[in-house]
């Protein structure tokens, strides 16, 4: 992949997160009112394709999108170059999507 | 402001064979004086081994460049009561480039970083064909215009912290030069330009702070010039043109 289909990916996938950021916070606010219970919310996600898919196709956008924000920093500030970086970049990339969907698939199977 | 009659004036020694060292002089001061008087004073009455360089004293040939108590200048157009600090100046070598020898630093990165950035004139007709009339009132031929005055000084190059982080980053003016010619209707492979400008170190390293545009003498904008060709080069890979 080339610098700039990685420039890309982190726009596209920046612009994936961005409703997604809003209908969380916004979702949050509202599901906070009189109170919050784990129950509360493991009623309104388990089994729910939509909410698997909204966290899902998020989790998806923010790993992508902090791998190669990594990327780039690993680089310009920690002065890692070629591979060494990409494979850093790539590892932390798959540890955000395993982590993330493991929360995803917790909360909604 | 108290009268003074002399300047505390630090240079950089060194280069490559001996390590940089700072060395301090008494220069007279006056009242109209720039710095590149100042360094030149040294090197004809102190010290005849410091090494500078400049051509044109007015702002023209871009080859003065200095820093000037850490900020990248055009010496010949600095005056010294603009950037005094106390009554004292530190003038050292271009950052981001390697050095010579004391205040002249090495443009070859830079300039090679030009020509990687295609930043060369691709013909559209040969000199035996007809001159092509421009429209001056175009809009590209305006965007052209706005970075045609650069004087390849190197001081937006020696601004940047993404070519201090990144060695492969081309640059604000290589790529300033890249958009003027994309939007030249006289050049005939743009295509090339977006290959270019795309590469590794290409304008999508840019990090858009604008260090270049706002240190740059002759006050282009090197900043707006690379937004373009990210706009240009996102346009071709949704199929579009410009
Ligand atoms: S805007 Fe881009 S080119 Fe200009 S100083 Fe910042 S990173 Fe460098
Ligand atoms: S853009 Fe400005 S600062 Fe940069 S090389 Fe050209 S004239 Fe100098
Ligand atoms: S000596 Fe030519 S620009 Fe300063």
């Amino acid at each position: 992949m080339s610098e700039f289909h990685l420039y890309m990916a982190q726009r596209l996938s920046a612009l994936v997160m961005a409703p997604f950021v809003l209908v969380h916070i916004g979702v949050m606010i509202y599901a906070i009112q009189g109170g919050l219970s784990a129950a509360e919310i493991l009623g309104r996600t388990q089994g729910s394709v939509f909410w698997f898919a909204f966290y899902g196709m998020f989790v998806v956008a923010v790993s992508i999108h902090a791998a190669i924000g990594l990327r780039t920093i690993l680089g310009e500030w920690a002065g890692l170059r070629g591979g060494a970086r990409d494979v850093v970049a790539a590892v932390i990339g798959l540890g955000l999507m395993a982590l993330g969907a493991q929360a995803v698939w917790a909360v909604t199977s | 402001m108290p009268e003074r009659d002399h300047l505390t004036v630090t240079v950089q020694r060194g280069g490559p064979d001996a390590p940089m060292r700072p060395q301090t002089f008494e220069v007279p001061a006056y009242d109209n004086q720039t710095v590149l008087d100042v360094v030149s004073w040294i090197q004809q009455n102190a010290d005849p081994t410091l090494t500078y360089r400049f051509a044109c004293r007015v702002g023209m040939c871009g080859s003065c460049a200095m820093m000037v108590n850490g900020v990248p200048r055009w010496t010949c157009r600095t005056h010294v009561s603009k950037v005094l600090d106390g009554n004292a100046i530190e003038v050292g070598p271009l950052r981001n480039l390697p050095v010579i020898k004391d205040l002249a630093a090495d443009m070859d990165p830079f300039f090679d970083k030009w020509v990687a950035a295609e930043g060369r004139h691709h013909p559209t007709r040969s000199r035996d064909e007809e001159i092509a009339p421009i429209d001056p009132i175009a809009a590209e031929r305006q965007e052209a215009n706005a970075g045609i005055e650069c004087i390849n000084c190197s001081v937006c190059y020696s601004a940047c912290d993404t070519v201090a982080g990144n060695p492969d980053y081309l640059g604000p003016a290589a790529l300033q030069r890249a958009w003027t010619l994309y939007n030249d209707a006289k050049d005939a492979d743009r295509d090339a330009i977006l290959d270019a400008v795309s590469a590794k170190g290409g304008c999508h390293s840019c990090h858009s702070m604008g260090s270049c545009t706002a240190y740059c003498p002759n006050e282009l904008d090197p900043l707006s010039a690379i937004a373009g060709l990210k706009r240009a080069t996102a346009k071709r890979f949704f199929g579009g043109r410009k």
